[in-house]
């Protein structure tokens, strides 16, 4: 077996003195697409945070490719080729939808995605690209969101609840374009409130409860009890 | 034509101003500091000015090749060595340290200058002046207000045509999000610290040609700042140069109503307009 190119190993995160994340460990497999699930205030965004570098931790606790990146700084992480689609879209409002990919593209990493890559997946902005960020429908916010991620051809992309807020045919649309993304080699985090969206896309699927990984599993072979057990904690 | 002649002047001290507010609307803008040695960093530049004038035989104007880099390179420093430790959720750290530096910058100014008034010797340039119609206009402060919309407009092209802007206005927007994007935030607030402080210099030089100063002229230069910043509206730059204008007219005006009266009506003006709009003139238009 190869080595993962992401490994957390007790990964602890804190808030002050608030514990939101107890030694939670987690191996991600290059190219693969692993779905993280868990009831509001498991701490999903808290694991996303951590690894992108936005919560610093002990250095150890986390290594990518080998290296430990614990407490590294989110810009050395990000340049390293970890991307996030930060919970609720976050783009830059004073930006055009065009500046937002731009700066997405910031970190000069080289690979297939670029300004028209993006416009070619997601053409409804190549007509907005001059257009205030937060003048774009909800959707269309969360294909920039996407984009900007891309733009630094990362080698792992995390998603934060990339649905939140959206209509379900704009859902389906986005994870429709998915494969198209993760396609050509990339590494996915996919957290995502809708269960059986999450387990349809992915290969594995960790839950996370109170700060814990109450399951691991492939996502085709996980039951519905295992899974809401591992929601609600033991019935 | 008394009127006429104070409006005018006034219009063309107000590009002064403006030069006094750009680096601290930059500033505020970009990183939410605001920087309360502002006025003291624009007394520094004049003397630094003064320094090499006298060191070198330059022209001040000329001194600027040699000021400017230095407050750059002063601002990029200061804010990754100190200003940044200071930055935070709580607003009041940075006000209590940029006052704090305000007087360290105050002292070493007169340990090293005395209290003695000081002004730099910009020959021929200081009285020099063109007539238009009636009016008898100075080169220097027509050269002043010219800078000054060169500056602004240099500035509105580094904010929005820029990769550097682009990162500005991101970790403006979003200092979490900016970072996820590859931007060292330590260094971005840097560089915008030296192009304030690059700003500071050009208007400090010629405050230093413009006016005698000493050590101690730092804190109303903030005040004229501030105001032109709070009228012309936060974050926007265009409006700062009016801010500038407003309050260099009400001065002057004031001035020709009763020399007693010329800081006054300044202020006057801009606790009007607080009053009336208390977002500025051109507030920015945020998303
Ligand atoms: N900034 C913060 N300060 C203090 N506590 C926080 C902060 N952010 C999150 N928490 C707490 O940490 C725990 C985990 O939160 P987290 O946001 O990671 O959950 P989540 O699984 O992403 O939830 P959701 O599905 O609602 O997004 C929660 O108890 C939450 O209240
Ligand atoms: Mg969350």
């Amino acid at each position: 077996m190869p080595d993962p190119i992401l490994a957390l190993h007790g990964l602890d995160a804190f808030y002050g003195d608030f514990q939101a994340l107890y030694g939670v460990d987690m191996t991600v497999e290059e190219g693969e697409i692993l779905a993280i699930i868990g009831a509001n205030g498991a701490g999903k965004t808290t694991l996303l945070r951590s690894i992108s570098g936005l919560i610093r931790n002990a250095p150890e606790q986390i290594l990518y490719r080998g290296e430990a990146i614990g407490a590294g700084r989110p810009d050395v992480i990000a340049t390293a080729g970890i991307a996030m689609v930060p919970e609720g879209r976050q783009l830059f409002p004073s930006l055009s939808v065009e500046e937002n990919l731009m700066i997405g593209g910031r970190t000069g990493r080289a690979g297939p995605w670029n300004l028209s890559s993006i416009y070619k997946l997601f053409p409804i902005l190549d007509e907005r690209r001059h257009q205030a960020s937060t003048s774009l429908s909800g959707g269309q916010q969360q294909m920039v969101a996407i984009g900007r991620a891309l733009m630094s051809n990362p080698d792992i992309i995390l998603f934060d609840e990339i649905s939140l807020g959206l209509a379900p045919v704009i859902i389906k649309d986005i994870y429709a374009a998915l494969p198209n993304i993760v396609g050509a080699g990339m590494t996915a985090l996919i957290v995502e409130q809708d269960i059986s969206k999450a387990l349809s896309v992915s290969a594995r699927v960790y839950c996370l409860q109170e700060g814990r990984v109450s399951l691991e599993g492939r996502s085709q072979q996980v039951s519905r009890e295992e899974i809401s057990r591992a929601y609600f904690g033991a019935s | 034509m008394e009127w006429v002649n104070a409006v005018v002047q006034g219009t063309l001290l107000g590009g002064l101003y403006a030069l006094f507010a750009a680096g601290l609307s930059l500033i505020f803008g970009v990183m939410r500091l605001v920087n309360i040695a502002h006025g003291d960093l624009i007394v520094l530049s004049a003397y630094l000015g003064l320094t090499t004038t006298v060191a070198l035989g330059v022209h001040p104007l000329l001194a600027l090749v040699l000021v400017l880099p230095v407050m750059a390179l002063f601002g990029y420093v200061l804010q990754r060595v100190l200003l940044n430790q200071t930055l935070g959720q709580d607003i009041l750290p940075p006000l209590l340290v940029t006052f704090g530096l305000s007087v360290i910058i105050q002292n070493a100014l007169l340990e090293t200058y005395t209290a003695d008034p000081q002004k730099m010797d910009a020959g021929a340039l200081e009285t020099a002046s063109v007539s238009v119609g009636p009016l008898a206009l100075g080169v220097l402060p027509l050269l002043t207000f010219g800078i000054a919309i060169v500056v602004i407009a240099g500035l509105q092209f580094i904010f929005y045509r820029t990769a550097l802007g682009r990162a500005f206005r991101a970790t403006s927007d979003n200092q979490e999000v900016a970072q996820l994007m590859g931007l060292n935030k330590a260094h971005i607030f840097g560089l915008a610290m030296a192009l304030a402080l690059a700003v500071t210099a050009i208007a400090g030089v010629l405050l230093g040609i413009r006016t005698s100063f000493d050590p101690s002229i730092g804190g109303a230069r903030l005040i004229f700042g501030f105001e032109a910043v709070i009228i012309g509206g936060l974050g926007n730059l265009w409006g700062t140069l009016i801010g500038g204008i407003l309050l260099g007219v009400s001065q002057t005006v004031g001035a020709a109503i009763s020399p007693g009266f010329q800081l006054l009506a300044g202020h006057i003006t801009f606790l009007v307009i607080l009053a009336l709009r208390p977002n500025g003139l051109f507030p920015r238009i945020s998303g």
